[in-house]
């Protein structure tokens, strides 16, 4: 496990009450809403999740589920306003960062904490060399002089593959192909060795046969520092691979979180089930794609009950009504958000 | 063949169609997003002031603009003359209220003459292309390459030479000739637009010649954006018209101009305020009447602000 | 790149005699009488028919008439005036008044209006933001001519803040209020491209990306949203030089500034063709140098532009 306080740099101390005995991350009934001119959108009820070292957790989910709006939180990176976290708790290393000063909250992102999105080309400062914002991770966090910080920067490009990194310091991200650009976000987000990395859609917009090879990229690059890895995703071809757990979001909530073998071969909630079964299979050549019926709740007026209910091929009365289904135990290390899991390993 | 299957987006604002039932989104969405919107209200409340102040001038002043006694030079204000008398005892309102209907007249025509000319070129230039496109292009080039005022004190010195001073064909040709630049480049982006869109090559395929699909299917989408543009230019050429008459080389005496009085009570400021600002304000409220309708316009007919 | 500029300077050089020989042909060209329309309204005997008529080539055909008037401009002989003065000598003293008039009108664009936007963009929809943007709104669709004569009243007559005229060798205190006028348009419109451009910039990935890499807001405002935010507003300023000069016409003939516009103007009142063309043509000169300039720094700024 890295020891957070001897192997960084020691000039900039970060936090003095990191417990490096705690968990990696655990985060806690968190809540987020919107607060607009057309209402109150509940992006995120109740959320929990938790992150050892080493561990990928893949976080799943439709658009508009809010698992980004989650990661945005955990960062601390959301628009207030309109975006509010109205209850809960962020412990990183037995840390509340939402009980943090702003001041405080910077010294841990993108330095213990650190996120990469999905379109890097838009992700990137287009006026800036590569170099450059490289570069600005070690200067505004270690406080490096320029030459130093230049140095390093070459260093991380080397590291996440980029061939002639001395020349390509000084390219502009518009100049690079989107797989390099995306292993430029990578290289940037791990410049100042974080704890945890959030990747948030990496792939989404790159050819399959890049997206194969970022993937590795980030497994390798994870095991080397035994850093933990939260992916957030909507695509459940990708996860298996790579996922150690899966954590399935639907309208604000996770509904069910287990071991990735166990999700693919014996889920425990109806949407986690449909999801699989949507997945297009060679196997069923000429036979039709099944697709969940509806669409997701307006996150302004989500029915009491489960959220999912109104698409629930097995949905009864009591799904329909309040309290919200709780996060059943499955088995140790595995939850569903449904009444009737029972029913739903069976099949 | 009926035009609702080529013509998905070209609904803006083609209203001759009216029998064909295309779907009118972008229009009446813009109709209603301006019915909401103060500013279009206040600006068409102006704009139709002026326009009323320019048809019917006798019912604002009952006083003859061009009656000018100089003993009553300076005058201050009093029950007859709102605004006293300017330095010739011509009756300072009367003179602004009567300017409206030159600055109308020359604003409108100005705008019909770049207009046509902004269509021709800007459609002919987008729409074929080539060498065709880039020697018009180049002309527009030159012809922004100076500075639309400078063109225009140079133009009308040239144009009204001969002394018939109270023409206003030499404003109007300065302003159509001049103005039709801006209205071009976009007529000829929107063309270039539609002319890529699938259904016209669906139409040409068909057989149609270029004269119905430059009609029918291009014509349509340089529409809007040519009215917006066309809309805020009025306010620009009532401006330039009044700056050319203030600079002396536009409209002269006996005619009546907003820009004549101006340059008039400049250069008797210190002994009265009033001659300067009754003509200033009118233009003023008359142009913001108009960009404030262009404004608003614009921002409803935006498919990027929805 | 080089290529690039090898080819606008073509361009340039195709426009300017595209627009001078327009601007000659308007003043010489179908007159029936070259030799009066040269004299403008003076009454021109036999004596000086001949002189004019040998040093202006008049018994050459027209285009010949303009070879040499071009080749004059380019080595630098404007001819003369009517009045007989030197149009050269007339430039030389005319230029660093307008100069100076028009930098400091460029100053108050810069200082006031897009530091303005900057503040109007941050806080979008808060008082500040409101009020600049009605207040904009009146400089953009008020004309000059109202603004230049309103100020001098207001300003000069009335609260005796600013000479009502200047003199001949302008003094800084008495350029203001004429640069301030001459600036108000360009005020107001680059005012308002920076604060949509800030705001646009705000809500754009690489912010999100820059917090997510906890740097301060006052870094990634002042160095990345800015950096992004003043690229538009650059060339914006660079065009308005242009208009610039338009507007200086009826700023110089308000306050009596003895400058190019002014000068211009008086050309244009007296009918002195050589004048106007000369000065004309110096002006678009200018104005063509400024718009290579300004897109040469437009791709300086933006890199994602790097010209062919």
């Amino acid at each position: 496990m890295a020891d957070i306080i001897t192997t960084k740099d020691p000039s900039i101390e970060v936090l003095p009450n990191l417990d490096s005995t705690a968990q990696l991350l655990d985060v806690r009934d968190l809540h987020v809403e919107f607060r607009t001119q057309a209402g109150v959108a509940h992006a995120v009820r109740g959320v929990n999740l938790t992150l050892n070292p080493g561990e990928t957790l893949a976080v799943l989910g439709e658009s508009g589920c809010g698992k980004s709006v989650t990661a945005q939180a955990i960062m601390g990176i959301l628009d207030t306003p309109p975006g509010y976290v109205t209850k809960g708790e962020v412990l990183y290393r037995g840390v509340d960062l939402l009980k943090l000063s702003e001041r405080e909250r910077r010294r841990v992102r993108g330095n213990r904490i650190a996120m990469i999105f999905q379109d890097a080309l838009s992700a990137l400062n287009p006026v800036f060399s590569v170099g450059f914002q490289l570069a600005e991770q070690f200067r505004v966090h270690r406080g490096l002089s320029r030459a130093e910080a230049r140095k390093r920067a070459i260093e991380q490009l080397d590291l996440v593959k980029i061939p002639a990194a001395r020349q390509r310091i000084n390219d502009y991200p518009h100049q690079f192909s989107g797989g390099m650009r995306q292993r430029v976000m990578i290289a940037m987000a791990l410049a100042l060795d974080p704890e945890i990395l959030i990747a948030d859609e990496p792939t989404t917009a790159l050819d399959v046969t890049v997206q194969a090879q970022i993937m590795r990229l980030l497994a390798e690059l994870q095991a080397e520092r035994n850093m933990g890895l939260i992916l957030i995703t909507h695509d459940m071809g990708v996860v298996a691979d790579v996922a150690d757990r899966i954590s399935v979001m639907y309208a604000g909530r996770v509904v069910e979180e287990a071991p990735v073998h166990d999700i693919y071969s014996r889920p425990a909630h109806p949407y986690t089930k449909a999801l699989l079964e949507s997945i297009p299979r060679v196997d069923l050549k000429g036979q039709e794609l099944k697709v969940i019926k509806g669409l997701p709740p307006n996150l302004m007026a989500i029915p009491p009950g489960c959220a999912f209910s109104p698409r629930c091929p097995m949905a009864q009365d009591e799904c329909r009504r309040d309290p919200l289904p709780p996060n059943y135990e499955v088995e140790p290390g595995r939850h569903s958000a449904c009444h009737f899991w029972r029913d739903v390993v069976r099949d | 063949m009926s035009d609702t299957a080529l013509a998905p987006s070209s609904t803006a604002l083609n209203g001759e169609n009216g029998k064909v039932d295309k779907p009118r989104s972008l229009f009446s969405d813009a109709m209603r997003d301006l019915r909401r919107r103060p500013v279009f209200w206040i600006g068409l409340a102006v704009v139709l002031l002026v326009v009323l102040m320019a048809a019917f001038p006798s019912l604002f002043t009952s006083a003859d603009p061009r009656h000018c006694v100089l003993a009553r030079q300076h005058e201050p204000p009093s029950g007859v003359a709102y605004f006293g008398y300017d330095f010739q005892g011509c009756d300072v309102f009367a003179r602004a209220v009567h300017g409206a209907r030159t600055s109308l007249v020359v604003g409108f025509i100005g705008v019909a003459v770049a207009t046509v000319l902004a269509l021709v070129i800007g459609m002919t230039a987008g729409y074929f292309g080539g060498w065709i496109d880039s020697l018009l292009s180049r002309i527009i080039d030159i012809v922004l390459g100076v500075p639309f005022l400078l063109a225009g004190v140079v133009l009308a010195t040239r144009l009204s030479q001969g002394g018939r001073s109270t023409n206003v064909v030499p404003v109007i040709l300065v302003l159509g000739l001049l103005g039709w630049t801006t209205a071009a480049r976009v007529i000829r982006s929107s063309v270039i637009a539609a002319k890529n869109q699938d259904y016209v090559t669906a139409a040409r395929m068909l057989g149609a010649s270029s004269a119905r699909i430059i009609w029918r299917h291009i014509l349509p989408n340089a529409l809007a954006p040519t009215v917006v543009v066309l809309t805020i230019a009025l306010g620009g050429f009532i401006t330039t018209e009044a700056t050319l008459s203030f600079l002396g080389v536009g409209l002269r005496d006996p005619a009546i101009s907003w820009g004549i009085d101006i340059s008039n009570a400049t250069r008797y400021i210190r002994l009265a305020f009033l001659p300067l600002f009754a003509p200033a304000s009118f233009l003023a409220i008359t142009v913001l009447g108009f960009i404030m309708l262009g404004d608003a316009i614009r921002d409803a007919f935006d498919p990027k602000l929805r | 790149m080089s290529r690039y500029i090898a080819r606008r300077l073509l361009q340039m050089v195709a426009t300017f005699i595209g627009t001078t020989f327009i601007v000659y042909a308007l003043m010489f060209a179908y007159t029936n009488d070259p030799l009066q329309a040269l004299a403008g309204e003076r009454p021109v005997t036999e004596a000086q028919r001949r002189v004019m008529t040998e040093r202006y080539h008049l018994d050459e055909p027209f285009l010949v008439q303009y070879g040499y008037y071009m080749k004059g401009l380019v080595t630098g002989d404007f001819g003369q005036s009517l009045t007989g003065r030197e149009i050269s000598e007339m430039l030389a003293t005319a230029w660093p008044v307008t100069a100076k008039l028009a930098l400091l009108a460029i100053c108050f664009v810069i200082i006031f209006g897009v530091s303005g936007g900057v503040v109007a963009g941050l806080r979008r929809g808060g008082f500040f933001d409101t009020a600049s943007l009605g207040l904009t709104l009146i400089f953009i669709s008020v004309p000059i001519i109202v603004i230049a004569p309103l100020a001098q009243y207001l300003f000069g007559v009335k609260w005796h803040l600013f000479p009502i005229t200047t003199g001949a060798n302008p003094s800084f205190h008495a350029l203001l209020l004429p640069a301030m006028v001459l600036g108000a348009l360009s005020l107001a419109t680059n005012m308002r491209l920076t604060r949509t451009s800030v705001a646009e910039n705000l809500r754009a990935d690489y912010v999100r990306t820059a917090r997510a890499k906890g740097l301060s807001r006052r870094r990634v405002v002042g160095i990345h949203v800015v950096r992004n935010s003043m690229i538009p507003v650059v060339t914006s300023i660079g065009v308005d030089l242009g208009t610039l000069m338009g507007g200086a016409i009826v700023t110089e003939g308000v306050f009596n500034i003895p400058g190019v516009g002014f000068n211009l103007l008086r050309g244009i009142r007296t009918e002195d063709g050589p004048v106007v063309v000369g000065f004309v043509s110096v002006l678009v000169m200018v104005y063509l140098i400024t718009s290579l300039v300004v897109d040469l720094l437009y791709a300086v700024l933006d890199p994602r532009i790097r010209y062919e």
